[in-house]
């Protein structure tokens, strides 16, 4: 802190209350140096609590035979060593991952296009931007359960309409594993495009417009643009939304147990079943804790992994294209 | 179980399929005598008044306590009961949540409801339930069936659980079908077509003949179950595990025969594919997407409750193929955490005593597990306005008199569900029958060891 004052004037201030001091420099001392951190602890005092403890408390228990309401024994590393030999787990993990690809990849081109038409001067363009964010305020429950039923075998709506094409035999969904897919990619997408295309938007409206009149000047066309200035300037943001695509996708777990019917077998071979399911029904269902509690360790370390990857793959974005 | 509460939920459907909500739920029952008011059980009065929680499951009017709940707390001050539905779900909500509680030490009521599923799983966790014994609670044991009794004795020998309701079997139809189909629809006549299983699938196959489109039964799991209490009984009572708790999926000829019996019903073409507990299921309840359900005696409650008042007189009660079978039924239990336990087993006594029984039949529909309650003309003689006014009193009484015991191991409910999943998949299409065998022993393995 500098305070443009006059020196003298500030030194006899000093001087005056050179007796109470000493005294209160501790107290200004404390105040300055420990309030800041005062100030911030809420958020680390509750992260601590909810974030870390269950953390590490996680971990402790993978290291167990941890029965729910019964028996709890050491066994070490075995429940991991359990996992990655357990073709469940490992269906689990691919349904998850090819969920994620098939739900991510089309919804960020989508949402990224779907940005730059909106950053376009339009009509109603205030109505449309509020349109797209729309979807993101209804709740997962209803979106699965509205779906879920457009996905039914014997009524659902989009059997309806393959039927007038002339599908006879009705598709069910549930059945296989690409019909499943597909079903919760578009519940995902339809939920979250909007949310994605908002912040690609907010950070198109940061690029400076100039950029876009000098490359207008020298004939770039509208999509060279979008492609070499629009998507490079925006790298940053596409990164944290890949990333927090990635850790949604691979907690993926209300819209496939609603599609399922409320069971987290995720269809009757594990056709659905994601890596949150497992862990759910491991723990919650077989009550094998430790087992779900060394699963949801490994899933943390896939997402890390998978985390990297992403952010590895979109840094490199418009790079080749140079 | 009222319409409201069945269907409007979205969140309910959505979070859980229903998936066992077994004991009592309601159904519009009318029995014909008034059960006699009740009297207490002489509960010797504590100085301090006593709140006495008592926890259960199940969708609609679940275990039907609130007017025995209200008969009691009028007559004992110092004992007062709080009733608390817990969860509409057993296996996805209560169980869970139940086991976390007694983990912790506290949140357990001082009585809990118990689905046969889990009978095996906390009577294996002794430590977590109070000796009723110790209050005096053996003495009860000639109002009970043995099986119904000894279920409730645990690991230690000590008697823990104390039953409510029964299953009984019947063979739920839909009149308005089979009259389209050129079937019978008297329930005499309909329970004459099919003494055994092999008459049933015959029988499926003429209706099919006549409405290709429409499923003769619903599922396979519902008549798998059905068959499977049925076949148990011929096999010393066993299921999925021998009484040493080793599983015996592979080996028990009961599992095999449910088994074989239900993957004919399904080659044939008999199945309208549904799986038990799902939206799809309790929508073809309603709108006529299947002809015939096997029928435990709280099935009542579901069925009314998903087919609502305009389907009310179209579904009828006949006698299950192979006579008679027990599937589903409850017990109460108290918590060793309990701070009240003298006093909770009072109330536990109260709940299971035939009057408690009665109260809880007519207002929910789950047929008495002791004998005396199943003789009393209020159960005996009733019938049921919605089905048609069968009298539902009589068929299930009659299959409950020669229930077999069936013995429930540790790990029971996972099997169970495991090898649905599998009868599901193979019914559906995503498994071939010809490997389904194979598959379902795995998968039982799997989840039973």
């Amino acid at each position: 802190m500098s305070l443009d004052l006059p020196a003298g004037r500030a030194g006899g201030h000093r001087r005056r209350r050179g007796a109470v001091r000493v005294r209160r420099s501790f107290l200004s001392r404390l105040d300055i140096h420990a309030a800041p951190y005062l100030f911030v602890s809420p958020y680390f005092v509750l992260f601590a609590l909810f974030g870390l403890f269950p953390l590490v408390f996680t971990a402790w228990v993978s290291l167990h035979d941890w029965q729910l309401a019964g028996d709890k024994d050491w066994v070490g590393l075995a429940n991991y060593g359990e996992l990655l030999a357990d073709e469940k787990f490992w269906n689990a993990t691919y349904n998850t991952v090819g969920i994620f690809f098939l739900a991510t990849v089309p919804q960020l081109l989508l949402a990224l296009l779907l940005a730059n038409a909106l950053n376009k001067r339009l009509r109603f363009r205030l109505a449309l931007r509020l349109s797209v964010l729309a979807p993101i305020v209804t709740s997962v429950v209803a979106v699965g359960v509205i779906f879920s039923q457009l996905y039914a075998r014997d009524y659902g709506l989009i059997n309806w309409v393959l039927g007038l094409f002339g599908m006879d035999d009705p598709i069910h969904w549930q059945n296989a594993k690409w019909s499943s897919w597909i079903a919760i990619s578009t519940m995902v997408d339809w939920r979250w495009t909007g949310y994605n295309a908002i912040i690609y938007l907010a950070a198109m409206q940061t690029i400076s417009r100039d950029i876009y009149e000098a490359a207008a000047l020298d004939g770039a066309s509208s999509r060279r643009q979008f492609w070499q200035i629009t998507v490079p300037l925006l790298k940053p943001t596409i990164i944290f939304t890949v990333i927090v695509s990635t850790i949604g996708g691979f907690t993926l777990y209300a819209e496939p147990v609603i599609f399922g019917g409320g069971s987290v077998s995720g269809g009757t071979t594990g056709q659905f079943q994601t890596v949150a399911m497992f862990i759910v029904k491991e723990a919650f269902r077989d009550f094998e804790y430790g087992y779900a509690a060394a699963a949801a360790w490994v899933l943390f370390l896939l997402i890390l992994i998978a985390a990297l990857i992403n952010y590895a793959i979109t840094r490199g974005l418009g790079r080749s294209s140079r | 179980m009222s319409k409201s509460t069945h269907r409007g939920t979205l969140l309910a459907a959505a979070s859980m399929a229903t998936f066992l909500t077994v004991t009592a739920c309601g159904s519009s029952e009318a029995p014909s005598t008034n059960a006699q008011s009740g009297t207490s059980q002489g509960a010797s009065a504590p100085a301090e008044p006593v709140t006495i929680t008592l926890q259960t499951f199940g969708g609609g009017k679940n275990f039907g306590y609130s007017e025995a709940v209200k008969e009691w707390n009028a007559k004992n001050p110092n004992i007062q009961i709080k009733y608390d539905n817990v969860a509409e779900n057993f296996e996805n909500d209560y169980l869970p949540q139940v086991l976390q509680w007694l983990e912790a030490g506290s949140g357990a009521g001082d009585i809990i409801g118990i689905d046969e599923m889990a009978m095996g799983l906390m009577a294996a966790r002794p430590q977590y339930f109070a000796d009723l014994a110790q209050y005096g609670l053996d003495s009860r044991k000639s109002e009970f069936p043995e099986w119904k009794w000894n279920t409730g004795v645990n690991a230690d020998g000590k008697l823990f659980a104390l039953g409510t309701d029964v299953g009984g079997l019947a063979m739920c139809y839909r009149k308005d079908l089979f009259e389209k189909a050129g079937l019978p629809t008297d329930r005499e006549e309909v329970g004459k077509l099919w003494p055994d299983w092999a008459s049933f699938i015959k029988t499926g196959q003429q209706f099919k003949a006549k409405l290709p489109k429409v499923g003769f039964i619903d599922g396979p799991v519902t008549v798998f179950n059905a068959i499977l209490t049925q076949e148990a009984g011929k096999n010393g009572g066993l299921s999925y595990f021998d009484k040493e708790n080793k599983l015996v999926v592979d080996t028990n000829p009961a599992v095999k025969s449910a088994f074989d019996t239900v993957q004919q019903i399904s080659e044939g073409g008999l199945s309208a594919k549904l799986e038990a507990w799902s939206d799809p299921w309790n929508a073809a309840q309603k709108t006529g997407g299947f002809a015939a359900m096997a029928c435990p005696s709280w099935m009542r409650g579901v069925i009314s409750g998903n087919s609502g008042e305009e389907n009310s007189g179209k579904w009828d009660v006949a006698t299950i193929p192979g006579g008679s079978g027990n599937w589903g039924g409850s017990w109460l239990a108290v918590p060793s955490q309990s701070k009240h336990p003298k006093e909770a087993a009072e109330v536990l006594s109260y709940l299971t005593s035939k009057e408690g029984q009665l109260f809880a039949y007519k207002e929910a529909g789950g047929t008495p597990s002791t004998l005396a309650g199943q003789q009393d003309p209020a159960v005996a003689d009733s019938v049921d306005k919605y089905f048609s006014d069968a009298p539902a009193g009589k068929i299930f009484a009659a299959s409950t008199q020669s229930i077999a015991p069936i013995f429930f191991g540790e790990k029971h409910s996972q099997v169970r569900a495991a090898v649905e999943k599998v009868i599901n998949g193979a019914d559906q299409g995503a498994i071939k029958w010809g490997e389904a065998w194979a598959k379902f022993v795995a998968e039982g393995q799997m989840a039973g060891n």
